[in-house]
């Protein structure tokens, strides 16, 4: 890439593109600046006609699917992450397109694991032009290391449905991996041998892309019953035999963290929910599947019972912890964005109170709102955290991408968010003085629970208010990063990073929020 | 033509590899010319690669090491571990044997009272500093830096040295910091590194008489003399034999810098020849002893530490039996178990109840002038207002009381 990038300053002071992969940027302009109007992306109009009356959609192979479905050099090819690392099904159809000749495509996944290291080789090859999507490991390395031909776009889940629906990104062709599916197109994740919950993650590709292809390696009879995606929306149906290797699509079960220095974080988060009276009857909370999470939902759960207190719902990332929660009449409903581990996904399959959600329901910032503002409290993880509470998810402290977004941007505006992280990770500080990449602003983070004390935003004035006289380890968020700064040796030297952008990331409305610079 | 060849002292220290946090290995290559020569490899080289040269070079300048080839290979070692390794593998080499070289102190905490609390005690091994840096964020009453049985034989040279920066540099908050010493005579050279830090009390393991007990006191008061500290340091005789427990009451009295005694149940079991059980009747009598011997001597019954790690509840059986005999507190090898101890250890609300209205009378008799304390139509004798009193105290101490 030699052309002359040109940048502008955001409304948080970060260097972003004005112009990435060909398309104009808007610079972020603060949380809830930027209000597009207009009209809606929209997939073309087909006909019946052009479909079996006998609703059998079935095609040989990839090959022939991507054929019927016109994929040609420099389109869009989408898929998901709900197989986890488990997943072959992207692979595959990016496979099938090499051999058919395709190349410069754009491979829009909601994110990538390291299994699909194998999209390096067709970068190499011409075959992907380049990626929009998380990229960690190895090519998030390749990505950082400037080696991309175009820059690589990180959305949150919401972000990710936000663009398709605004048109911002029109898929050509989509591919859904389905552990369940019958020949008309109708899909689902909880059953079959390859099942891994909800799908959610596909949703939007279902309704706007312009043509999708169903991958399943358990084809049913009409109808496959749940549906969750629509046969309606979709063009070709593939059967084969594997699509993902299910010792990696769920875990066996989820582990929660030995390490006592993440356990006291998590009994700290729980005890300050308490304390600051978020957890009473009816309230809402979102934890995610990481050790500390996971043992956060013990504790909160042990507090629960003791103060007789049941949640309305939990929003997953479900995990047997939550699903324990739900059986022993701890919360009404579990609304699960994705599914982590095999109780999680017996129990999608077979509890009513265990619903489905996508990121339109729960994460679209473009929408007449979403669950995740509803939320009274989640419990997030972070790879950096600065003074003003701004935090970085995507990369580590040294520029290298670490993290896709996840749903983590999207989560930041429940009643309460807070990051549980430690103060530092062998001998780097994660309490710094500037984030290496901003991806949540400082004004969207309240507290920030480390195992060395609690640091509370100053803005939110409330709980610090509802938390006086706590006897709670609170203190200002610059004590916590002078004493690890004693312990470590002083500040960190700041890595010295590129002057190329190869990444951008992109704020829940679409603006372009910080720049992730080549390394080395 | 024979040449003669100057052989080059070379050793190693400290570990590395994919599953070694907070350490790092050094190898050192003393030369006769050159300088000094550092080699880095760190997986935190972006952020500290920098200061990580500048240590290695300063602890090198203050162990009089002016020429050397020096190769770390670092998995996020902090400044204390960093100048430990590398003046253990220059000791090593036969380099600099009377050289020192010192982290940044941390302030002292306040010196450690004889009869503090003692309910907890942390079990830290002396030669994985991972452990050393949170420890106190769990709250123990105490961390014990053990150089003893968690040290294997050939790390004694290097853990001693890093017990000694962890004195030194590691903020312990409000822990009583405690060192275990090897059995005498190696625990003497233990002493000569770790004492000069001040550490608030020592063990001193596999005690069977008295005169041993009195040698490291001995030992102890030279060096804070020529150290110029001042401030207690207590010691602990653990006992671990039938011989030990026989002299119980002779060691608990050896000095009256004994502040507790001790128990070692897995090697007194072994002494005797029988299992060690949960229940531990084998070790009732020696246990019974011990309690007794150091009330006899007017110092605290510390039970053994408790190593199952994994049942909660065996662990809560165990301390509230250790209290009802007459134990104070019991030593732990993991922070999970803390709380639990912390519990057990703590008296009822009934017990708590009893004791202030008991220490009301007092009071109010103290006021009145009488030599009589009573409680409603009953007497209460000296020594239960004794009991009452420091029952009080000690709940106050545990925040059982405000």
């Amino acid at each position: 890439m030699s052309e002359r990038v040109d940048l502008a300053h955001n409304a948080v002071g970060r260097q972003v593109p004005t112009m990435v992969n060909g398309k104009p940027q808007m610079p972020f302009l603060g949380v809830g600046k930027f209000q597009p109007r207009g009209r809606k992306a929209a997939p073309p109009i087909l006909s019946n006609k052009d479909y079996p009356d006998t609703g059998d959609k079935l095609v040989a192979d990839l090959e022939t699917a991507l054929r019927k479905c016109g994929l040609r050099d420099g389109m869009v090819i989408s898929s998901h992450h709900h197989l986890r690392d488990g997943d072959k099904v992207a692979l595959m159809a990016l496979e099938a397109a090499a051999r058919i000749g395709v190349r410069d495509l754009m491979w829009f996944p909601s994110a990538s694991f390291p299994s699909q290291q194998g999209a390096i080789a067709l970068m190499e090859k011409g075959v992907i032009h380049h990626i929009e999507g998380s990229m960690n490991g190895p090519i998030g390395d390749y990505c950082t290391q400037g080696k991309m031909r175009g820059l690589g776009v990180l959305r949150s889940h919401g972000g990710r449905y936000q663009a398709i629906q605004d048109g911002e990104v029109h898929i050509d062709v989509a591919v859904i991996a389905a552990p369940t599916a019958d020949a008309f197109g109708n899909a689902d994740g909880s059953h079959g041998k390859s099942a891994c919950g909800s799908l959610g993650f596909a949703l939007a590709d279902s309704t706007y892309a312009d043509r999708v292809i169903v991958v399943t390696d358990n084809l049913v009879p009409f109808p496959c019953v749940p549906w969750q995606i629509q046969g309606n929306n979709v063009d070709c149906v593939v059967e084969v035999d594997s699509i993902g290797d299910p010792a990696k699509i769920v875990s066996g079960t989820t582990q929660i963290t030995r390490s006592p220095d993440r356990l006291r974080i998590a009994e700290l988060v729980a005890k300050l929910l308490r304390e600051a009276g978020i957890m009473k009857n009816g309230f809402s909370f979102q934890a995610g599947a990481g050790g500390i999470a996971l043992a956060f939902v013990q504790y909160l759960k042990q507090m629960m019972k003791e103060d007789g207190v049941k949640a309305r719902f939990v929003r997953g990332g479900s995990t047997k912890y939550l699903v324990e929660m739900l059986q022993e009449g701890l919360t009404d409903y579990i609304l699960d964005g994705q599914t982590f581990d095999l109780d999680g996904v017996k129990s999608i399959a077979s509890d009513p109170r265990h619903v489905a959600t996508s990121p339109f329901t729960s994460y679209n910032y473009h929408g007449k709102g979403n669950f995740a503002s509803l939320v009274d409290v989640v419990v997030l993880g972070a790879t950096e955290v600065d003074v003003n509470f701004n935090a970085n998810v995507v990369t580590h402290s040294d520029g290298r991408l670490l993290h896709g977004i996840g749903g983590w941007q999207n989560c930041l505006f429940a009643g309460c968010s807070i990051l549980a992280v430690p103060s530092f990770r062998d001998r780097i500080p994660v309490i710094v003085d500037e984030v290496t990449t901003m991806t949540g602003p400082g004004e969207m983070i309240d507290v920030v629970v480390t195992e060395r004390g609690i640091a509370i935003n100053p803005r939110r004035t409330d709980l610090l208010h509802s938390l006086m006289g706590s006897k709670l380890p609170i203190r200002p968020i610059q004590d916590i990063k002078a004493e690890v700064e004693k312990i470590c040796g002083g500040k960190p030297a700041r890595p010295k990073l590129g002057d190329r952008p190869c990444a951008i990331v992109k704020w829940v409305d679409g603006t372009v929020l910080d720049t992730v610079w080549q390394v080395g | 033509m024979v040449v003669e060849v100057q052989p080059s002292h070379t050793a190693e220290a400290g570990h590395w590899g994919k599953d070694v946090r907070s350490d790092l290995h050094v190898a050192f290559e003393g030369k006769d010319t050159g300088g000094i020569e550092v080699a880095l490899e760190s997986r935190v080289a972006p952020y500290y690669g920098e200061a990580m040269l500048e240590q290695a070079r300063a602890v090198l300048a203050e162990l009089g090491i002016k020429h050397a080839r020096v190769s770390i290979h670092d998995e996020g070692a902090l400044p204390f571990t960093i100048g430990g390794r590398i003046e253990a593998a220059a000791r090593r080499a036969g380099a600099s044997l009377d050289k020192r070289w010192l982290p940044e102190q941390h302030a002292l905490p306040a010196p450690s009272l004889k009869d503090r609390l003692r309910r907890s005690r942390l079990y830290l091994p002396g030669s994985e500093p991972k452990y050393f840096i949170n420890a106190a964020l769990h709250e123990p009453d105490a961390i014990i830096l053990d150089l003893e049985d968690s040290v294997h034989r050939d790390e004694k040279d290097a853990a001693r040295i890093l017990v000694r920066n962890a004195l030194r540099a590691v903020d312990f908050g409000a822990c009583e910091r405690m060192v275990r010493i090897n059995q005498i005579p190696l625990g003497l050279e233990d002493l000569a590194e770790v004492v000069g830090e001040s550490p608030d009390l020592i063990l001193i393991p596999k005690v069977e008489r008295p005169e041993q007990v009195a040698e490291v006191d001995r030992m102890i008061g030279e060096i804070k003399a020529r150290h110029g500290i001042t401030r207690p340091i207590w010691i602990m005789p653990i006992l671990e034999s039938a011989l030990g427990i026989e002299n119980a009451f002779a060691i608990a009295v050896a000095t009256e810098n004994v502040a507790a005694l001790t128990i070692g149940l897995e090697d007194y079991t072994a002494d005797l020849g029988v299992p060690k059980t949960a229940e531990g009747k084998e070790s009732a009598y020696a246990r019974a002893r011990v309690v007794n011997a150091a009330r006899a001597a007017g110092v605290q019954a510390i039970d053994s530490a408790f190593t199952d790690v994994d049942d909660g509840d065996a662990l809560r059986r165990w301390c509230e039996a250790s209290r009802a005999m007459g134990f104070e507190g019991i030593g732990c090898i993991h922070p999970g178990q803390i709380r639990v101890i912390h519990e057990a250890f703590r008296p009822s609300a009934a017990e708590i109840e009893k004791a202030e209205r008991i220490v009301a009378a007092y009071e109010d008799a103290q006021s009145k002038g009488l030599g009589v304390v009573s409680l409603g139509s009953k007497m209460i004798d000296a020594p239960v207002v004794q009991r009452a009193l420091k029952l009080v105290e000690r709940a106050k101490a545990m925040g059982a009381i405000s």
